[in-house]
């Protein structure tokens, strides 16, 4: 089966779509994104194989399996593969750490050091060595799914405990940070084909023999599709760093207008705040791009913009828009710059603000920026997608929908609970259209 | 420009300047006058028939950006308590002043003897030369242009610049020279800018052949060097320019298109019109951008700020100091709003542009404020494809090359689209 | 004594509304009372009101939408380096506030507000857009000459908008009309220097800013009537600092800022915020022609600005002076962002400061600032540092 990837590069995660021969999206994934982009762009393109032979395995057992069946078996399935390869990490993990155990700066202390690390990381091992009861697990995966973000807040937990005079925490950590970023750069071992059917034996218990025998038999079938790839298109912030020929490469800016079209066909105005930009583009009815505007030099507005609001109220940036919808008075914020933005902060909450208010009116000051970008570009017109990692703040939307009715009128509102994928998506069709354009040819 | 591909007239036009300046840094030696004026509105004619030297402290901010110098020359002014938010082009000088005011060539510029304000469509250069009369201790004698606010040069306006350049600029110079003002050298000089203009414009319309010989907005810089500065209304300039229109020709006989910084430009696949002017500091960087993507700018309006030439005017040697007031009021800058999306409407039709793209500098208010609109008029006009991008002219904290080269990307992938048929009218 | 009390009330409640009221509710109703009267907007600062009122019309001062307005489709018409003010003023039209406005006036004072002209031209080409030229030559006979000129062509295009033709008494008439509104303003201005206290600078403010809506006459009686109501009250003086207020004479500062600056223990003795309506010191002619007259006025009373060319030798001893003539202690310089000449002038400015040994301090706002607290504090150590330790 040919298939084709798009894959878009932004500031803070990786994102891949890989769409099959029909256009159907086979497949995403998803990573942090760091200093080396091609690593980046190769995990990314990997988890959304990854993720493409669990909809090809779905495929399969759609044949001889109800739906219910279905459900089942392959979340869990998925959740062993994950933890598998979980596992797998941490003891890259701990051959790392060990490592840099060695290095001179830590001489003094080294033993006791290499000795806590080990211990910490095993700690680590023994919570993911057992398959959790489901509840536990999905209640998990709620929350980030990266590796490094996942390891690091238990390694800090347990380094807490694991400190005291003579090995501090600062020690403990120090070492951590230096390895979790050699672990993110080195690839695995094993392959999906090993792992999923490890995560098949680990499962084994629950099932009885012929239902299982029937689970492999549709593995098996998986694992026996060739996925030819039809080629990759890389978009977004670096994508100049990616090893790709330029005819391989695509602007964001088409590629998120594609990709808010194949999700929402009527679609005729996007929007999409990310890390690093904002961007207001106006489709015609295929998707293709007419007119865009994107924000200047200045952060303000970006999603950036709210991680440095979070980072200076202490908070989690998934948590600004849950507090911020809590508000029944919103402050009016002036400055959208990052940098008096902490200053303005300090003066709202000092002079005894609600900090939901004040959350609020900084949302609603962001919506304001792309509000006037929307409208140098040409305005709002129906419908109206709203993409990007701002999209899934849901105190960003309420300030979006009221503005666009105050000022638009009635607009339909689409926003994709895929709508970090918006690019990664226009660049696998832009993948696919290449491949057609080529074969007519 | 380095070593490759070097045309006659480059390299003749590099020897003009160089030794322009070689004669600035002996003037004060020579016992000769230094005029300090600005690039747009200049009287370049007559202070040559005065025999004094013209220094354009624009063209010093802008060699300094080129230079890489300009981050500290800013760095300087602000020090001395200049806003960030303030015009760069002026902190720039202020600053290059303050640390020695030594030239692009390596050379001290001269201290003016004569600052002559030509205040032309820019409100920031009042300020400037109020800035700079505190720095030295000279005369200063002002020419305000007035502003074709309504589209047009009215009786009164002209009539006012005339009497100023009669009673105010004349009666300066000629204190500043100890000799009379000479109406026949005047002519003479008039008679030769005709006759460079004449070329020059003939080297900008080149642009309508397909593909396009020049790029006229970062070549169209260096073709407008002489024409906008000490040359003008020299037989230099008329020499240079007729070397210049030769070669041009050359290439349309033969096919070619621009010759970029790093060598002959690729195959033709954009044909813009630039409206604003370029980035300094990464001058170089910022026209890879397009030449990379075989995009060359085929009009631009930058290269109209020192005197629009292609809607007919010329100096006229019968009229000396009315055709110098038509000529200050009709610089780019001078030019209402109006008269703007006129211009730059007919550039796309003229040269058969496929898209008009705004570089909106963060200094330059007189050209930024209102492209916004300028751009959606000039889009509803002609119904080509509007582009957008902000950088700055002499701080290289304003240009992100990133975002910049982001946006010029996406802008001629948007233009490929929109050709390739793909395009909802052409599928329907 | 209660009289007086509540007159001041009523006269700064009546301001307040004016300068709150951006449906301008008041120009409505003058042109209910006016059938068929023609308002004219005027951006700052240069507007010859005169012309306007002599062909029957009102001219209205125009400052951007303060700090009441959200500007949404204002900030899709300039990049993020421009001042706040053309924004303001596009909402404003946009969202159909200056419908009742039947002509725009941009008088040169810079860059942005001369191409904001040409915006209004493209954009609302069924109404006059007029960018007025000022002379930046001040020699009579040459800037001089034009700038009558213009004003003539000016006045053309108010006569073909009202419907009116303009004598050249009736514009004598005006421009008397006019000296006796400068007079009434300079006796405000007066005690303020004098007794600041009896005048506080956001009442004052509000007090003139009514000016900028009203028919000259009604303000002139509102000046009058506040005049002699608050020298009657006993307000307290207070241990007070006393300055000068500079580089706001375009974009407004808003309310809250300047109440900040008096609250912080500065005095506001003299301020160019409502420049606009004292550009002439002193009186214009009434006799001769009267376009010549202000013109001349404008070349030989024009009070010094930023937007208008130095041409004397040492740049800011106009300001030195008004320190000295105000009795200010020092200077703040208060510049909306962005604000090119206002901003260019400042170094200029505080080295002539330096020079005669008055203290200043600087900072920036936008007419829609929200936050004071930096402000406050900075403006209370200023005004603590010259009251303390100052000459």
């Amino acid at each position: 089966m040919r298939v084709f990837t798009g894959i878009d590069l932004g500031s803070t995660t990786t994102k891949a779509v890989m769409l099959d021969e029909n256009g159907d999206i086979l497949g995403r994934g998803i990573t942090n994104s760091r200093s080396n982009y091609d690593l980046a762009a190769a995990i990314a393109k990997a988890e959304a194989r990854t993720s493409a032979r669990f909809v090809l395995l779905g495929r399969e057992l759609a044949t001889t399996e109800d739906a219910a069946a279905l459900d089942r078996f392959l979340p869990r399935l998925q959740i062993e593969l994950r933890r598998r390869q979980h596992l797998q990490r941490l003891e890259v993990l701990r051959e790392i750490c060990a490592e840099e155990c060695q290095h001179p700066r830590v001489a003094r202390i080294r033993e006791e050091l290499e000795r806590r690390v080990d211990q910490i990381v095993s700690q680590l091992v023994a919570a993911e060595a057992r398959p959790g009861p489901l509840a536990i697990i999905t209640k998990e995966a709620k929350g980030s799914d990266f590796f490094r973000d996942r390891a690091s807040s238990d390694y800090s937990r347990l380094a807490e405990k694991a400190a005291d005079v003579e090995v501090g925490f600062d020690d403990l950590m120090s070492i951590f940070d230096k390895a979790i970023i050699r672990v993110e750069n080195t690839e695995l071992k094993e392959g999906f084909e090993e792992l999923i059917l490890q995560a098949l034996l680990d499962l084994g218990s629950r099932f009885d023999e012929t239902t299982l025998a029937r689970y492999r038999a549709a593995v098996q079938r998986t694992l026996a599709i060739e996925l030819i790839d039809g080629g990759v298109i890389g978009t977004g912030y670096g994508r100049q760093r990616l090893p790709f020929p330029k005819e391989s490469i695509r602007s964001e800016i088409l590629c998120h207008g594609l990709g808010a079209h194949h999700q929402f066909p009527n679609t005729r105005t996007v929007l999409d705040i990310g890390g690093q930009d904002t961007k207001a583009i106006q489709v015609d009815g295929v998707g293709i791009v007419t007119s865009f505007q994107m924000n200047d030099r200045c952060a303000a507005g970006c999603g950036r913009y709210l991680g440095y609001i979070a980072d200076e109220m202490n908070l989690g940036l998934h948590e600004l828009g849950p507090i911020a919808l809590q508000s029944e008075r919103t402050v009016k914020i002036s400055s959208t710059c990052t940098v008096f933005a902490g200053a303005e902060l300090r003066d709202h909450l000092s002079s005894g603000q609600r900090q939901e208010d004040i959350l609020a009116g900084l949302h609603r000051a962001i919506i304001l920026r792309a509000m006037s970008l929307l409208a140098r570009s040409g305005g709002i017109d129906d419908e109206f997608t709203f993409t990007g990692g701002v999209a899934n703040n849901p105190a960003a939307v309420k300030a979006l929908r009221q503005l666009v009715q105050e000022n638009y009128g009635d607009r339909v509102l689409n926003i994709s609970p895929n709508s970090i994928y918006t690019g990664a998506l226009g660049a696998a069709l832009f993948c696919r259209r290449a491949a057609e354009d080529r074969a007519a040819a | 420009m380095d070593n490759v591909d070097k045309e006659p007239s480059m390299l003749k036009q590099k020897e003009m300047i160089g030794a322009h300046f070689d004669r600035l840094a002996e003037a004060p030696a020579q016992g000769k006058k230094v005029v300090y004026t600005f690039v747009p509105g200049n009287l370049t004619e007559l202070l040559l028939s005065f025999d004094v030297l013209p220094v354009y402290p624009e063209i010093n901010a802008l060699q300094s950006a080129m230079r890489k110098r300009s981050g500290d020359f800013i760095s300087e002014a602000e020090r001395i308590g200049h806003s960030e938010d303030v015009c760069t082009y002026v902190k720039c000088d202020i600053g290059m002043k303050r640390s020695g005011n030594i030239g692009p060539t390596g050379k001290p510029i001269p201290k003016p003897d004569l600052l002559l304000l030509s205040y032309t469509g820019c409100f920031t250069f009042l300020k400037w030369f109020e800035l700079l009369r505190e720095e030295y201790d000279c005369p200063v004698v002002l020419l305000h242009t007035p502003y074709q606010a309504d589209g047009e040069i009215t009786p009164s306006m002209r009539e006012y610049m005339v009497r100023q350049i009669r009673s105010e600029v004349i009666p300066a110079l000629e204190k500043l020279t100890g000799r009379a003002y000479d109406e026949d050298r005047l002519r003479e000089c008039l008679e030769l800018s005709r006759q460079a203009e004449d070329d020059m414009v003939h080297v900008l319309e080149s642009a309508q052949n397909r593909p396009s010989p020049i790029d006229a907005y970062f070549g169209g810089v260096f073709y407008i060097g002489p024409m906008f500065t000490a040359f003008r209304g020299t037989k230099a300039a008329v020499d240079y320019y007729a070397m210049l229109k030769q070669e041009v020709d050359a290439r349309i006989a033969r096919g070619e298109g621009p010759i970029t910084p790093d060598g002959p430009m690729g195959p033709e696949k954009y044909r813009l019109v630039v409206e604003g002017p370029p980035n300094w500091t990464h001058f170089r960087e910022f026209w890879r951008m397009f030449s990379e993507e075989g995009a060359v700018v085929v009009a631009s309006t930058y290269t109209k700020v020192g005197g629009v030439f292609d809607f007919g005017f010329r100096h006229d040697p019968n009229d000396p100091l009315g055709t110098l007031a038509d000529y200050c009021m009709g610089c780019y800058t001078n030019r209402s709003l109006p008269q703007r999306v006129e211009m730059l409407a007919s550039y796309a039709k003229k040269f058969s542009a496929d898209g008009i793209l705004v570089n909106s500098v963060k200094s330059c208010n007189s050209f930024s404020a209102g492209q916004l609109v300028i751009l959606r008029e000039v889009e509803k006009r002609t119904g080509i494809a509007g582009g957008f991008i902000e950088t700055d002219l002499v701080d290289a904290r304003y240009f992100s090359a990133a975002n910049v080269k982001n946006r010029i990307e996406s802008y001629l992938q948007m233009i490929e689209q929109k050709r390739s048929g793909k395009t909802e009218e052409v599928r329907a | 004594m209660v009289d007086a009390k509540q007159t001041v009330t009523e006269i700064v409640a009546r301001a307040d509304a004016l300068y709150h009221d951006l449906e301008f509710g008041a120009v409505k109703r003058w042109k209910e009372t006016h059938p068929g009267g023609k308002v004219i907007g005027c951006l700052p600062t240069y507007a010859p009101r005169e012309l306007a009122h002599a062909a029957g019309m009102l001219p209205v001062y125009l400052r951007g939408a303060g700090d009441q307005v959200e500007i949404i489709r204002g900030d899709a018409y300039f990049q993020s380096y421009i001042c706040q003010l053309p924004r303001g003023m596009i909402e404003l039209a946009l969202s159909g506030r200056l419908d009742s406005f039947d002509g725009f006036l941009f008088p040169a004072i810079c860059d942005v507000i001369r191409n904001l002209s040409g915006i209004w031209q493209l954009h609302f080409p069924d109404k006059l857009a007029r960018y007025l030229d000022i002379p930046q030559n001040f020699d009579v006979e040459v800037g001089g000459r034009f700038y009558a000129e213009e004003l003539r062509r000016l006045l053309t295009d108010f006569e073909q908008l009202s419907g009116q033709k303009v004598s050249d008494d009736a514009l004598r008439h005006s421009i008397g009309v006019y000296n006796t509104h400068r007079r009434v303003i300079q006796n405000l201005m007066d005690l303020r220097s004098e007794k600041p206290w009896l005048v506080p600078a956001d009442e004052t403010y509000l007090v003139l800013r009514a000016g900028d809506v009203l028919p000259v006459e009604e303000h002139i009686e509102m000046i009058k009537q506040y005049l002699q109501s608050v020298v009657e009250l006993e307000r307290p003086m207070r241990d007070h600092s006393r300055v000068v207020v500079s580089g706001a004479f375009c974009e407004q500062p808003p309310l809250g800022l300047i109440r900040t600056l008096e609250r912080a223990g500065c005095y506001i003795v003299w301020d160019d915020m409502t420049i606009s309506a004292r550009f002439i010191a002193g009186d214009v002619s009434t006799s001769g022609d009267p376009c010549v007259a202000l013109a001349r006025a404008f070349i030989e009373q024009g009070v010094e600005s930023a937007s208008v060319y130095s041409c004397k030798k040492k740049k800011g001893s106009e300001l030195c002076e008004t320190v000295r003539k105000a009795g200010a202690q020092g200077v703040i310089f208060a510049a909306p962002s962005f604000c090119d000449p206002a901003l260019l002038d400042q170094p200029m400015l505080q080295t002539a400061l330096d020079q005669e040994s008055i203290p200043w301090t600087a900072f920036k706002y936008a007419e829609n600032l929200g936050q004071f607290q930096v402000i406050r504090e900075q403006a209370g150590t200023f005004s603590d540092s010259i009251r303390l330790w100052g000459a």
